[in-house]
């Protein structure tokens, strides 16, 4: 074995493989530097390039790819507040107020160096684990798999922001959410309002970016200025990162640990991951003060874990041809594409396929991060840029990204809708986070409890792996809640003392709104076959509730209403987000009539114009760049973009088809 | 890009098309143009492996060898994308579309949401591939000519759904008269096959690479036993044994056994329409019938050439495996049966849905 581990070594350390890794790890980096855009897409990029390549320098390309993603993702979640891709959310809420305060170096520098060891952890477990991996796999079946879904649900405690009954509220909403199309148990159709689009769900990747980019968007340009406050430098900071890691080698491994375990389950996946490692810092923190404020362990936590993720996640993918997230869906298919057909052989006749892939794994972490640390000062000279310079950018960025969903229009128009149900979420305090828990686990929870219920009988609740399952969750449930009526309670939404509001009306608004999305969500769950019904119902029972309760002390008054009493707008000045909400409307309405290309130049020459006062020649230059970067990158993923009425009558040449 | 090319490309086959004999005879090249390899689900998977594998042999081997280009078209099962081709696409040749075996089968049940038709496209390649239904050991049987004992039991087969690909063992399971409980929402066959492995399972079904390389170390372990494979029809449409499973029975060669006749009957057809449309006619290519033809002829000439090339002999066999890949009449053929349903197999199908798995059309 051993043998055979520096042998795969030495082939991979030529100048030709190296080389192709070289491009997957750059590739990566572009595409995780870019918010949205994570493995799935990079992989796509990739793939058409690999036929005819030998193997090992098509798998130390595609590895490379994935190895990087979850350590460049951190430049836009901790520069921009946008998280870079689904892995990297956490890491939003200390990072970016991190980087606000002026010392981004310090947080990036702390992120690429949790990745980098998480990343490492991941292959280490790898290699240990590839020979013996198989009955652990095996071991967590549909019961313990619903256990491990209520095990993340659980982290809505530490979640919820100031006010609990929001956050389950909020993370009733994700759930529901979740439930739009097929119904695991029947397939029937649930709120989908008999569309195609909706009958696959909605994308998470939309969701994502809906409900965190759009709201820190439109406050960025409300603030006018940079995202670093003025007079910040980026430059200290560096060695300090570093140590802040050090210092807590504790909570590396842990988290790396949930990650990877987490990583080779499969029917998880690894979007979640983030939160479970963020909200296992906060529980395990004596002082919570500074979570959502600017903790370095808040920063620390997903990170290690969201690299280690990637390791643990190859294991079912090797071993059983199962992949276990969105992007070793499409390694696998490259495997496939390189003559390699994944199976109980990698762990023994094609060992050498498995230790070359771990191989380049610990390598493009390592590769990785040198490259980010040395990128690093470029980029984050951005958060000194004026936001109404880079927002047109981030504009076109987030449409892409949401468009890499179903390639649709209606991907434009659910990031609009889920974006303004942000705006408010973060507005009014309902924790965001939560929302999103409930969203990824929705399904889910929901086909698991009815597969161990349907494979095992409700007896399933007495397996040995799923009691252990149970009581971890309940220890991660008093962590979460100990203390958090009081002052450790974190605020995902900002801070709630500056946030008190006298005029009522605005929140009783929306929680009434809220109120109506579960009564909804009751009357389409009742339409339903009894095994179909059952989720939705309890769901908006359980979130209708919630949501009552908060109207209740709502409506008794500002005072009275204590820590139900939210609303960021309490003393704003200007008009709100709604300008650049309607900007963005425009952008959408626009692609409606005449293509996404042509909508998008339009919008660069208004908006750099109108907006960030522009001298005619930098709009021009500005736009050109855009349509460049926009045009390379169409290209090479083959993408048409979505027509409006204008294609439907028209026949135009490519971009603007 | 694309379209610049399309549009003298429409010119040429306008040119082909609307000229008497004499220009029509002029060859067809598709030299310095873009050709579509349109795919109605997302990258990664089956139809997305086999439209990328193919794409270079294609652009190799179509006159004026052009660039191919796969583009994903996903959403609602694969039903968005061909819906939108069936629509968008022009008949010149500057397309060519994949469906696959959740493309067929609504169309085959009269799903509503399908505007589509089979009728209105030719296919100029059928990739076949093959399924096997296999049980775990612990339901006591070691071999897979004992099926007979499985009656006494309740098996349980961990589904993806009862109107995908699942249909084909769901109605072969049901003609054998055997007692399954099926338990619904696995997210792919792979969690499928864990759970027998698991042992919450008992009964489950893989197309033929993952049965090989997934089931087979299982078999040789003990732990599995093959009952039968769905076959290949031959140019009679007669059900042959697979030849990736030469000694595994087919599932008439094991009704013929536990029923002493031949199956027959509007549920037998049923199971015949939609194994076929999931495994032997899985992954046709098409053009619009509509498509002059002489470029329906190119196409023709370019798959024969193709499957001949002796690189994707030896290259293809993780993604084609053994099978014959249909081109020229073989195809026609293959994709007729595969994309066809009497209206009474069709409407006893959707009966049997909605009275034993709750689906309503």
């Amino acid at each position: 074995m051993l043998d055979l581990l520096l042998s795969t070594l030495l082939d991979l350390l030529t100048l030709k493989h190296m080389t192709f890794m070289m491009v997957g790890v750059t590739v990566g980096l572009v595409i995780g530097v870019l918010p949205g855009l994570g493995g799935i897409a990079g992989l796509s990029l990739l793939l058409p390039f690999i036929y005819g390549m030998d193997q090992t320098s098509a798998l130390a390309m595609l590895i490379g790819l994935v190895a990087v993603v979850p350590t460049a993702d951190t430049f836009s979640s901790i520069l921009m507040g946008i998280p870079g891709s689904s892995a990297s959310q956490a890491t939003v809420l200390d990072g970016f107020p991190l980087a606000r305060q002026g010392e981004a170096a310090r947080a990036l520098a702390a992120a690429f160096f949790a990745s980098m060891l998480g990343g490492m952890f991941g292959a280490v477990v790898l290699t240990a684990a590839v020979l013996a991996a198989r009955p652990i796999i095996l071991a967590f079946g549909s019961a313990e798999l619903f256990m491990l879904t209520l095990f993340g649900l659980s982290t809505v405690a530490a979640l919820s922001g100031g006010n609990l009954a929001k956050g389950v509220a909020a993370a009733c909403l994700g759930l529901a959410f979740g439930m739009i199309g097929a119904a695991p148990a029947t397939g029937e159709y649930r709120m989908d309002f008999d569309t195609l689009y909706l009958s696959d769900g909605l994308p998470l990747v939309i969701v994502g970016l809906g409900i965190f980019a759009l709201p820190e968007m439109f406050d960025l340009l409300r603030g006018g200025g940079a995202i670093a406050k003025q007079g910040q430098s980026l430059g200290r900071g560096w060695f300090q990162g570093v140590r802040d890691v050090i210092r807590n080698p504790g909570l590396v491994l842990r988290c790396s640990g949930i990650g990877a375990l987490i990583g080779a389950i499969p029917g998880i996946g690894g979007s979640v991951v983030d939160w479970i490692a963020y909200s296992h810092a906060m529980q395990t923190s004596k002082d919570r003060s500074q979570y959502g404020k600017g903790e370095i362990r808040g920063v620390i936590a997903p990170e290690s874990a969201n690299n280690a993720v990637q390791g643990g996640a190859l294991l079912p993918t090797l071993l059983f041809g199962i992949p276990g997230s969105g992007s070793m869906a499409i390694f696998l298919a490259g495997m496939i594409l390189l003559g390699l057909q994944p199976g109980p052989s990698m762990a023994e006749r094609d060992l050498n396929i498995t230790y070359t892939i771990i191989w380049s794994l610990a390598i493009a972490n390592l590769l990785g991060t040198a490259l980010c640390i040395a990128l690093a000062p470029g980029i984050a000279k951005l958060t000194l840029v004026r936001y109404t310079l880079i927002a047109p950018f981030m504009v076109m960025v987030l449409c892409f990204a949401a468009f890499q969903a179903t390639r649709s229009y209606y991907d434009l128009l659910a990031l609009v809708a889920v974006g303004v149900l942000g705006v408010f979420m973060r507005r009014f305090g309902w924790s965001r986070p939560a929302f999103l828990i409930g969203f990824v686990l929705s399904l889910g929870a929901e086909r698991y409890l009815y597969q161990a219920v349907q494979f095992s009988g409700w007896d399933f609740l007495t397996r040995p792996l799923v009691l252990v399952i149970l009581a971890l969750t309940l220890l991660s449930l008093w962590a979460g809640l100990r203390k958090s009526s009081g002052s450790g309670a974190i605020n995902t939404e900002g801070a709630a003392e500056d946030s008190r509001a006298s005029r009522m009306w605005p929140q009783l608004a929306f929680a009434a709104v809220v109120l109506g999305l579960f009564v909804f969500t009751f009357a389409e769950g009742m339409k339903n076959s009894y095994l179909a019904l059952m989720f939705p119902v309890a769901v908006a029972c359980v979130g209708g509730a919630c949501a009552l309760w908060v109207l209740f002390w709502q409506s008794r008054g500002a005072v009275a209403a204590g820590s139900a009493n939210f609303d960021t707008e309490a003393e704003a000045k200007d008009y709100g987000p709604w300008p650049f909400l309607g900007w963005f409307l425009g952008i959408v309405a626009l692609t409606g009539l005449i293509g996404f290309f042509a909508a998008l130049v339009l919008f660069f020459l208004a908006f750099l114009r109108v907006v960030a006062r522009c001298p005619w020649w930098q709009v021009l230059v500005l736009t050109a760049a855009a349509c460049t970067f926009l045009l390379v990158l169409a290209s090479s993923l083959n993408l048409l973009f979505p027509g409006g009425v204008l294609q439907a009558h028209v026949d135009l040449p490519w971009p603007l088809r | 890009m694309t379209k610049l090319h399309r549009r003298t490309l429409l010119g040429a086959a306008g040119a082909a098309t609307l000229a008497t004999p004499a220009i029509a005879q002029a060859p067809v090249t598709f030299a310095g143009r873009t050709i579509e390899f349109v795919i109605p689900f997302a990258e990664a998977g089956g139809s997305d492996v086999w439209a990328r594998f193919l794409a270079p042999f294609l652009s190799r081997h179509l006159p004026g060898q052009p660039n191919v280009i796969v583009r994903n078209v996903p959403g609602g099962g694969s039903i968005t994308g061909s819906n939108d081709w069936a629509q968008r696409a022009r008949p010149d040749g500057s397309s060519l579309f994949g469906p696959s075996a959740s493309t067929h089968l609504p169309f085959l049940l009269g799903d509503r949401r399908v505007r589509y038709d089979y009728a209105n496209w030719t296919p100029v390649i059928v990739s076949p591939t093959g399924g096997v239904v296999w049980v775990s050991t612990r339901t006591g049987i070691t071999d897979g000519a004992d099926i007979a004992r499985l009656r006494g039991q309740e098996l349980v087969f961990p589904s993806q759904g009862a109107t995908g690909f699942d249909l084909v063992p769901i109605l072969a399971l049901h003609l054998l008269g055997l007692n399954v409980r099926y338990v619904f929402g696995m997210r792919g066959r792979g969690e499928a096959r864990i759970a027998v492995e698991r042992g919450d399972g008992s009964i489950d079904h893989q197309t033929t690479p993952a049965y090989l390389s997934q089931v087979v170390p299982l078999v040789q372990a003990g732990q599995g036993v093959p009952l039968f494979s769905y076959g290949l029809p031959d140019a009679q449409g007669n059900i042959q044994r697979d030849p990736s499973f030469p000694d595994i029975p087919t599932f008439e060669e094991v009704y013929q056994r536990m029923h002493n006749r031949a199956p027959e009957g509007q549920a037998y057809e049923a199971y015949r329409a939609a194994s076929i449309a999931a495994f032997a006619g899985q992954k046709p290519a098409v053009l619009l019938k509509s498509t002059p033809a002489p470029i329906i002829a190119a196409y023709r000439r370019a798959f024969e050439d193709m499957v001949a090339d002796p690189e994707l002999k030896a290259r293809g066999e993780t993604v084609l495996g053994v099978y014959p890949q249909a081109v020229g009449d073989a195809a026609e053929s293959l994709y007729r049966h595969a994309t066809t349903i009497s209206p009474e197999a069709r409407e006893w199908a959707r009966n049997f849905l909605t009275t034993h798995h709750n689906v309503r059309f």
